[in-house]
């Protein structure tokens, strides 16, 4: 990676490989009346002009098996309909990309447009698709409660507001791109791939192109960020394979910045209007919510539109005791790109919600904002604790993560950075959540998604010098697996970490697997390495008791050896063993028919990892100007394998939350074209937009997991929305106005500002 | 996000740049730092038919001054600018060096070109702002000779420019230089294009202000000088009051009619008016000296 | 073929002589003439600086130069920067304090920092932080590079005054 070594798809040599460059939809919505290839064809360097009549009219269709979910399909390429500006419509196959883009700007496609939809507002006017006339792609009432209502009517305070958050993308620095070969030898497709679930695609490609499993081989490659965006299948990927397959030459795609921030998938966009009630001392007695996702024009595959409804009515309550609860959540069809499980996936949301409801109530009652958290926390004699939502909570650090997150920021001096005095104004949010983390099979069957992930295996064998290469269906992309991976593998083989090898990412080297995503990784698949590391060391400790003539029980394996226990001296170095089994294996009495290796699998029902973040933000009043310039996280994912490793998952998900906060949306015109198409209109924070994040360390072990460890690596981007929009309504504290969504630009903080003022009341901890 | 062909001529000297714009004709274009243009080309909004590299030219990257007048070779780059500690430059002309800060980031200003970013003429681009603050005249060369466009003529609409077809241009002449100055901009993002800009010149002799112009950015299709309030404040007392009547006049300046269409001239309105304010404030309290920024220090 | 020129770059110190298109930026020489893949693209439009590398010494943004025009000059990209199998210090450093994570801007970076620390630049954090704003990273909030260059800075002016004395 310091080198330029690394391999990214891109970075893969095939000199003679052709590129392709898409066509796109030039408007949000219409019918296509005819689409004209030829001028493109005749451009020297060309190969095909391909559109999806060409291929067979190919899809790809997500779906939940549920009532209230509408299923559409997504054409590879779009034939009759283009539902979004940006939409791929025709594919150039070309010596290079500079000719492929030649050739695609001489393809016309006529399109009679038609009225976009871009909100819940005009969904049914001309509705996206016509399975769903009403535009909602999946409507879900969850928990109804008869008595929600009437425990709201005698709530001394209620409170109804509604809060929105805008459109973003996860905008990895390595936007997608494959590289599709088919291999005559050994009758394959080869697709190397962007992604953070090889497995998947495979299926996915498998399906589309009506041909088997086996016949398809999907590489990841070093990925250059993912972080949602490549846990789906895209579409020109798997057009990138039908080409390959049918024109039986190797196909590049690299998708552009501009492909990847107007054409990918994006995820957030979101509107909450809740009800909640309080009693007079601030305890919740109920809330209800009605939530309203805008999906987008298709359901991404497999996981399907229904990802952000669902996570954001099911998990809403968080780490407080709500009382009633009840969620209608639906998702709506509009004339955009189509919605992925981008970070966080609708916590981001959730937690902004309940955290806005909490510092309203709050100020409302005249309660203190860490005060009213702590009345409505659940408390570590309440775990496991189960919500309204069904959801049962096992033990985290809620409480004692809000107190030291408090004490911290008082240590630090943020209270009196707060007063302020220079002509800024200060502002310290504090908030407080959990991320369900690691959702295994069974959590996951509760979405009844036709795919249903969840489990995960992995193989560790050790060669004969003793070095041992892990497999796992995981599939890293600078999360650090390669190095907490072997940490775990090697502490249950007693070597040292770096004589281990993961290897995953390769449908023909891993039998299968769910890949990475929703914070499960080093919890399910590391969790699998740790069973098949067990497993291993124990056959490691059986032949090393034979080969020192004891039970397999007195050995222990430390430093390198296998070594009997209280008897330092009688060893065998794991190197002997391991050359013993592969070459000698004579000399045994037993095992000789089996090599040191071993498989595990990991299926863990899903743990709350939890935080509390602070924020302390700058508002200039007379630019508008919000600038985070403290940041301190308190967090608690259970057993912590690699410190580094999670502290850096932790920085970079708290900058992309801070991005959300304040600087990052996917605007579009009325007419539905995109208005962010660049990194100069989508604002993707800089170093100088990103504050130090302090971050600290609780520890409760998960009993659910092999390590102890839970799930981190959404908690940053997760907390940070809300952590932000609490600071600058705390920088805003004598206004009338509240700020409800994000992101917040300078022009909303000076409307604020001009609201008029209330009385500020002294809100310290 | 590939550029569309071109051909590429490579030029030594001016008068071949002119001459081979000539001929080439006019969709061909002059490629300078190449940090505007280039970026446009690869997102195909610019598809120029040929391109003239004019880095080869020699004798165009220089900072002279001459009397009272600033002489800045069209293809000096914003670094050299931002890392002058000439007193030629300071004295009188301490606003560029500052300006030249807000330029994009450290590889863009070690490659875009003075020259060309007053020939692109963007109404943010901060060289555009400071030839109206400073009266500058525009050296330019065509098919006839040199001939000089003074800035009040030079910008005349969005990214336009009163350059004739083949027109190169060699220096841009900064005049009028005065003690104290400053260019203030507001962008969400670090380096980002303005929102909003505003640059202050002016002299004070026997504590009234003389000699007073004024500069928004990011408000209209071209840089916008503020008669009304270089008016005002020729002969006021510097001090905030000054100050907050300027740039009241300032933001006046602003209407919806003047700005990008995009819904927020309130927003720009009062921006601005915050930026004159400060612009003002911090132009008083003395010319900046060289800042030692980016790798200078 | 219209509009094709013979080129030489030198490039980490050695001479290549290549015949490129004019549109050929010069990340895509690299990257597709060179084989050296080091230089990643990010965005093509220069903002997010992933393809930033050294001509004659300044960084530059390799999507926004043409190869042919850098016939005759000397390039620097990160696979140059290491002394065989050894990491510079920068590289080092970068590994230390957890500067990356993905590895995609990475190389970017390197190279800015690298200008910046060739004109002697200050290790002041904030200034630091100023200059690093220029290219973007999307997983590790910044933080780790910040501090990688800051204490590199800090050592190599050390080791200047040092070899000053």
């Amino acid at each position: 990676m310091l080198r330029g070594a690394a391999t990214f798809v891109e970075d893969i040599p095939r000199p003679h490989a052709h590129h392709l460059a898409f066509v796109r939809s030039p408007v949000a919505a219409g019918r296509i009346a005819g689409i004209g290839t030829e001028d493109a064809r005749a451009v020297p360097g060309v190969l095909a002009v391909v559109t999806a009549a060409d291929l067979g009219h190919p899809s790809l269709t997500a779906v939940l098996e549920r009532d209230e979910f509408v299923p559409t399909s997504m054409p590879l390429l779009a034939h009759d309909r283009v539902r979004y500006a940006g939409e791929p419509v025709v594919a150039v196959v070309a010596e290079s990309r500079y000719v492929a883009e030649d050739a695609a700007e001489r393809v016309w496609c006529d399109i009679e447009e038609c009225d976009p939809v871009l909100s819940l507002a005009d969904a049914a006017s001309t509705p996206v698709h016509p399975e769903a006339p009403d535009g909602v792609l999946v409507d879900l009432q969850m928990f109804a409660d008869d008595l929600l209502d009437e425990s709201l009517a005698r709530a001394p305070l209620v409170l109804e507001e509604t809060f929105r958050s805008g459109r973003v993308t996860a905008a990895p620095m390595e936007a997608r791109a494959c590289l599709a070969e088919w291999r005559d030898r050994d009758e394959q497709l080869v697709l190397h791939c962007s992604t953070q679930v090889p497995h998947q695609v495979r299926t996915g490609v498998a399906q589309a192109l009506g041909i088997a499993e086996r016949q398809v081989r999907v590489v990841a490659p070093d990925v250059g960020g993912g972080f949602g965006l490549k846990c789906v299948v895209g579409r020109e990927e798997v057009v990138a394979a039908a080409v390959a397959a049918r024109w039986r030459v190797p196909v590049r795609w690299t998708e552009d910045r501009q492909e990847n921030l107007t054409a990918a998938f994006h995820g957030h966009e979101q509107e909450y209007r809740v009800r909640a009630g309080f009693d007079a001392e601030g305890r919740f007695v109920g809330v209800d919510a009605d939530i309203v996702c805008s999906v987008g024009a298709y359901s991404a595959y497999p996981f399907s539109c229904g990802v952000e409804p669902l996570m954001a009515a099911t998990e809403l309550p968080g780490v407080y005791k709500v009382g009633r609860y009840a969620a209608r959540a639906r998702g709506v069809a509009t004339n955009k790109p189509p919605t992925a499980p981008y970070r966080g996936v609708s916590r981001p949301q959730i937690v902004l919600v309940m955290e806005r409801l909490l510092d309203k109530a709050a100020r409302r009652l005249g309660i203190d904002r860490v005060e009213i958290r702590r009345r409505n926390t659940i408390a570590p004699h309440e775990f496991p604790y189960t919500g309204p939502n069904g959801i049962t909570y096992e033990p985290g650090s809620y409480l004692e993560a809000l107190e030291r997150c408090v004490r911290e920021v008082t240590d630090a001096g943020w209270w009196e950075r707060r007063a302020g005095g220079d002509g800024l104004r200060r502002g310290i949010g504090l908030v407080n959540f959990s991320e369900r983390t690691a959702y295994g099979t069974a959590t996951m069957g509760l979405r009844r998604m036709q795919m249903t992930p969840g489990f995960d295996v992995s193989h560790v064998r050790m060669d004969a010098s003793g070095d041992v290469v892990v497999t796992s269906g995981t599939c890293g992309h600078g999360q650090g697996h390669e190095t907490t991976f072997a940490q775990i593998v090697a502490d249950r083989l007693g070597i040292r970490p770096e004589r281990v090898k993961l290897r995953q990412g390769d449908t023909d080297l891993v039998s299968f697997g769910w890949g990475t995503w929703g914070s499960r990784s080093l919890v399910i698949g590391g969790g699998a390495a740790a069973v098949a590391a067990r497993t291993l060391a124990g056959r490691l400790k059986a032949i090393a008791g034979e080969l020192l003539e004891v039970g397999p029980g007195d050995i222990e394996l430390a430093d390198g050896y296998a070594r009997v226990r209280g008897v330092p001296e009688a060893r065998v170095a794991v190197e002997e063993i391991a050359a013993t089994v592969h070459f000698r294996s004579h000399t045994l009495s037993r095992h000789h028919d089996q090599l040191l290796e071993a498989r595990g699998a990991a299926d863990p029902p899903g743990m709350f990892s939890n935080a509390a973040h602070a924020a302390l933000v700058e508002v200039d009043p007379g630019t508008g100007d919000a600038r985070v310039v403290d940041y301190l996280v308190v967090e608690d994912c259970g057993v912590v394998v690699n410190p580094t490793v999670v502290d850096g998952q932790v920085r970079g998900g708290v900058a992309q939350g801070i991005a959300a906060a304040l600087y990052e949306e996917l605007t579009y015109s009325p007419e539905g074209q995109p208005l962010a198409g660049t990194f100069m209109d989508y604002l993707v924070p800089t170093a100088s937009e990103i504050p130090p994040v302090a971050v600290h360390h609780l520890q409760t072990p998960c009993e659910l997991t092999e390590t102890g460890a839970k799930g981190m690596g959404e908690g940053g981007t997760i907390g940070a929305p809300a952590a932000v929009l609490a600071a600058l309504n705390d920088a805003l504290r004598d206004c009338e106005a509240d700020l409800d969504h994000i992101p917040v630009r300078p022009a909303d903080i000076l409307r604020v500002l001009t609201t008029g003022t209330r009385t500020e009341r002294e809100d310290t901890a | 996000m590939k550029p569309a062909p071109f051909e590429y001529h490579r030029a030594y000297t001016p008068k071949e740049v002119t001459e081979l714009l000539l001929e080439l004709g006019e969709d061909a274009k002059i490629l300078a730092g190449g940090q505007s243009l280039v970026p446009m080309m690869n997102f195909r909004l610019a598809r120029p038919t040929a391109l003239v590299d004019i880095n080869p030219v020699s004798g165009l990257d220089y900072i002279r001054r001459d009397g009272d007048v600033l002489r800045v070779g069209a293809l000096t780059r914003h670094r050299s600018v931002e890392l002058s500690t000439e007193p030629d430059v300071h004295n009188g002309f301490s606003v560029l060096p500052g300006a030249a800060r807000w330029i994009g980031h450290f590889p863009i200003r070690s490659r875009g070109t003075v020259g060309g970013s007053i020939a692109h003429a963007d109404p943010t681009a901060e060289w555009c702002l400071l030839a109206r603050l400073y009266d500058a005249e525009i050296v330019v060369l065509g098919e006839h000779g040199t001939r000089t466009v003074p800035s009040d003529e030079w910008f005349t609409g969005f990214l336009t420019t009163a350059a004739l077809p083949g027109e190169l241009v060699l220096e841009t002449r900064f005049r009028r230089p005065r003690r104290h100055g400053t260019l203030l901009e507001y962008a969400r993002r670090r380096g980002d294009f303005a929102i909003a800009a505003v640059a202050v010149a002016f002299d004070i002799t026997d504590n009234r202000c003389h000699d007073v112009s004024m500069v928004l950015g990011g408000v209209a299709n071209e840089p916008l000088r503020v008669p009304e309030a270089e008016a005002y404040l020729e002969g006021a007392e510097p001090g905030e009051r000054a100050w907050a009547e300027a740039a009241r006049l300032a933001a006046e300046a602003v209407t919806p009619g003047t700005g990008p269409d995009d819904g927020d001239h309130g927003y720009r309105r009062h921006l601005v008016g915050t930026l004159a304010r400060r612009a003002l404030a911090e132009a008083q309290a003395g010319p900046a000296g060289p800042r030692p920024r980016g790798g200078a220090s | 073929m219209k509009d094709q020129h013979l080129v030489t770059l030198t490039v980490n110190g050695r001479e290549h002589e290549l015949v490129l298109e004019s549109r050929r930026t010069l990340a895509d020489t690299l990257r597709q003439e060179l084989g050296l893949t080091g230089t990643h693209l990010g965005c093509e439009h220069g903002i997010c600086g992933a393809c930033t590398v050294l001509l004659d010494g300044e960084p530059v943004r390799a999507c926004l130069v043409f190869g042919v025009q850098a016939d005759g000059r000397e390039i620097r990209t990160v696979e140059g920067l290491a002394d065989g199998d050894e990491l510079n210090d920068l590289q080092q450093a970068f590994s230390r304090h957890h500067g990356l994570q993905c590895g995609f801007c990475t190389p970017g970076f390197l190279m800015l920092a690298e200008a910046y620390l060739a004109g002697g630049g200050s290790a002041d954090p904030g200034e630091v932080r100023e200059v690093v704003s220029a290219n973007l990273c999307r997983c590790t909030g910044y933080q780790g590079i910040v501090e990688a260059v800051t204490e590199v800075a800090a050592r190599r002016r050390e080791q200047a005054a040092k070899a000053h004395d």
